[in-house]
């Protein structure tokens, strides 16, 4: 490999990039829109989960527990709700996700026997709101009911401190508030590299077929490893403008804590680059048009990299077969450092087995794309 | 070595050789056993048909098809062993514009003297040259796809050159450029030849084939006359050619088509051109012939033939060969 040739070819590269709009909006804006659609478009925070009450006794108990309720920041009350009818119609027509039914011998029964139900009607619709849905009102009315307990142990006289129920103190590490958009916005800088990547060096190849340049760049000395080392650094490094791009979007506009080093994350960045724009440069070797090989390329980088990547679904909830096959997707290796590098500060001793597999997987696509270009009109 | 043959010197001198070369395309026999050689300083003109296979035989001796048999040395080198070798010997221009459009002239040459590794003390001095060669001066920092067409194929010609090659390919460089672009076009490939480069260049344009050394004229594929231009003035179109002007051309045309000895017959503006098989005999029998009929022919006389006047008989009895031989 000749370094004159491998520098003529890059800075030939990078003129025609600048030249290009497409190719600048691709790689400047597309990070810009990309961040800021799955910025705020993916959460997955309840907060505010409209309900309705149906208080069918409208006790002092019943209405302590439904101040409960709205004191949550998880529910918002919607409607008071006077019948059944009423109650599966607001459900039917979504104003509500819970409906808390208090049965008219509420107290009574509390007070008799010391024990009392409320009905929750969960919408299932969305299984999973409904769910965590279900969780948080079982806190609240578990909350309410140690209320009722130590109240009524008070009144007791007893000595309620000397009886205190063992508890669970826990400790959220790496994202304190359990915010979801900690964890998700590094997996955006994740898909984004991913698809700004392979969809810059898709073109590269096919461009010059297309406008025939092709045909002269083969009747010259250069080689194949020449043409595609000096064709993919110019794109790394406007990959690296990227990251950096990324990076501070990430942290000063979302405000996610970045805990690990900046060499960190350009290290593995440029691995991940490397096997990106190295499958976009294949795509383009094989498909000698300019459409063809960029539509592809978002396919294979979009579906794979948003799906199976873990960057928003978790990879252990998916079915085995399904999880077997993340194990090819590339992102994924990707999604896991970057979320470490963000959230718990890992270096790259702890990022070893995920390196690793970036590592063979850059190989393989250099090897593959060298390979795939040859200089011949056959 | 005895005498006969070629001697080793001009052996040694021979920078193209095609030998027996063919190239199929699935069924399509693009070049059908081509054999010829061209020597150092020499300039050789491809003239044919669109199709005939031109690009194709061009391409086969730059390295970028691979002949499906025969041997291609460019250069000294077997192109099937050693293409990248033989890269390096030649400079070549494809027959579609083939250089960066959104690149500057000097981008462009500035790249091309990159990837064939020209000295970068010796590349200012180089790119200078090309610049000049092509009339660019002044216009250096102008992107590629803003210029006219004779600046461009004059800047294809100066990238070519620009790492100084032996040998140069050229695809129909001037297809599409006025004619005075061309002809100073064909001015540069002198001075270059004349500097012992050897040029292999292929054309449509007859008047260009006249400012080559040798000819080889092509057709479906196969090498169907070579020579130089006045070999081939004299001795392929196999018989003499008349020029016959006279007030009705279609009439006189109609009578000459079955008259004893007139081997072609075609309309040349306001006169005829007639091939014969011999000059003085039709002299004196075709006005004869004519008068008998009642045409009355204002000259006729005996005239050279042009090298359209050759590659037209040439190709007609190619074809007719073709069809008796089918």
């Amino acid at each position: 490999m000749r370094i004159r040739r491998l520098q003529a070819i890059a800075l030939k590269e990078l003129l025609q990039i600048w030249r290009d709009p497409r190719s600048l909006m691709i790689a400047l804006l597309m990070p810009f829109t990309q961040m800021f659609l799955l910025g705020y478009g993916v959460t997955l925070d309840l907060k505010h989960i409209p309900i309705c009450t149906f208080d069918r006794e409208a006790s002092q108990n019943s209405q302590a527990l439904l101040k409960h309720f709205e004191a949550s920041s998880y529910f918002t009350i919607s409607r008071n709700i006077r019948s059944y009818p009423d109650l599966v119609d607001a459900i039917d027509r979504s104003d509500c996700k819970v409906a808390i039914v208090i049965p008219p011998d509420f107290s009574e029964r509390l007070n008799d026997t010391g024990r009392s139900t409320v009905q929750a009607i969960l919408d299932a619709t969305d299984d999973n709101t409904a769910n965590i849905a279900f969780g948080y009102a079982i806190a609240v009315v578990s909350g309410y009911s140690n209320d009722v307990a130590l109240d009524t142990l008070d009144r007791q006289g007893a000595q309620f401190q000397q009886i205190q129920p063992m508890t669970v103190q826990s400790r959220v590490w790496f994202n304190e508030d359990l915010e979801s958009r900690n964890f998700i916005i590094p997996g955006v800088v994740a898909v984004i590299m991913a698809l700004v990547g392979a969809q810059l060096t898709s073109l590269t190849i096919s461009r010059e077929w297309e406008r025939g340049t092709m045909e002269l760049l083969v009747s010259t000395p250069v080689t194949p490893s020449e043409v595609m080392v000096g064709k993919l650094a110019p794109y790394l490094l406007l990959g690296w403008i990227d990251a950096a791009f990324c990076l501070v979007l990430a942290t000063f506009w979302f405000g996610v804590p970045f805990r690990g080093t900046v060499f960190t994350l350009f290290a593995t960045t440029t691995l991940f680059l490397i096997v990106v724009l190295g499958i976009g440069y294949l795509l383009s070797v094989l498909i000698r048009s300019q459409i063809g090989a960029s539509q592809i390329a978002m396919l294979l980088t979009m579906l794979p990299t948003t799906l199976l990547s873990g960057y928003v679904f978790p990879i252990d909830q998916m079915p085995t077969v399904i999880q077997d096959i993340t194990y090819l997707v590339y992102s994924r290796y990707y999604v896991t450092i970057i979320k470490a590098i963000f959230l718990k500060g890992a270096g790259i001793p702890a990022l070893a087995l995920p390196i690793l597999f970036l590592l063979v997987y850059a190989a393989a696509v250099m090897t593959l794309a060298a390979r795939a270009f040859r200089k011949s009109l056959d | 070595m005895n005498g006969a043959g070629p001697t080793p010197q001009a052996a040694k001198s021979d920078q193209v050789i095609a030998d027996d070369l063919v190239k199929r395309f699935g069924d399509f026999v693009a070049v059908d056993h081509v054999s010829f050689r061209i020597a150092r300083g020499e300039i050789m003109g491809f003239l044919g048909p669109n199709g005939a296979g031109k690009s194709t035989i061009i391409r086969t001796l730059c390295g970028l098809l691979r002949p499906s048999s025969g041997r291609a040395i460019v250069g000294g080198i077997d192109v099937a062993r050693d293409p990248e070798a033989v890269r390096q010997r030649i400079g070549y221009m494809s027959q579609k514009f083939s250089l960066y459009r959104d690149l500057t002239v000097e981008e462009n040459l500035r790249f091309f003297g990159g990837i064939y590794n020209v000295p970068r003390i010796e590349l200012r001095e180089r790119m200078r040259f090309a610049i000049d060669m092509a009339g660019l001066a002044g216009r250096e920092q102008a992107l590629v796809g803003t210029l006219a067409g004779g600046w461009l194929q004059r800047l294809a010609l100066g990238c070519a050159v620009l790492h100084r090659p032996p040998i140069l390919f050229l695809d129909e460089p001037t297809s599409g450029v006025e004619p005075a672009s061309r002809r100073r076009f064909w001015d540069l490939i002198h001075s270059l030849a004349s500097e012992g480069v050897t040029v292999l260049v292929s054309t449509h344009y007859m008047e260009e084939a006249e400012y080559c050394h040798h000819i080889a004229l092509i057709n479906h594929g196969r090498l169907i006359a070579t020579g130089s231009p006045a070999e081939l003035k004299r001795t392929a179109i196999g018989g003499d050619l008349l020029l016959l002007e006279c007030d009705a051309p279609g009439a006189t045309l109609e009578a000459l088509q079955d008259a004893p000895d007139v081997r072609d017959c075609s309309v040349f503006g306001d006169a005829l051109h007639v091939l014969v098989g011999n000059a003085e005999k039709s002299l004196t029998e075709l006005p004869e012939l004519l008068a008998a009929k009642g045409l009355r022919p204002r000259h006729v006389a005996q005239i050279p033939p042009t090298l359209e006047d050759v590659f037209v008989q040439l190709i007609a009895a190619d074809g007719a060969a073709q069809r008796a031989a089918a």
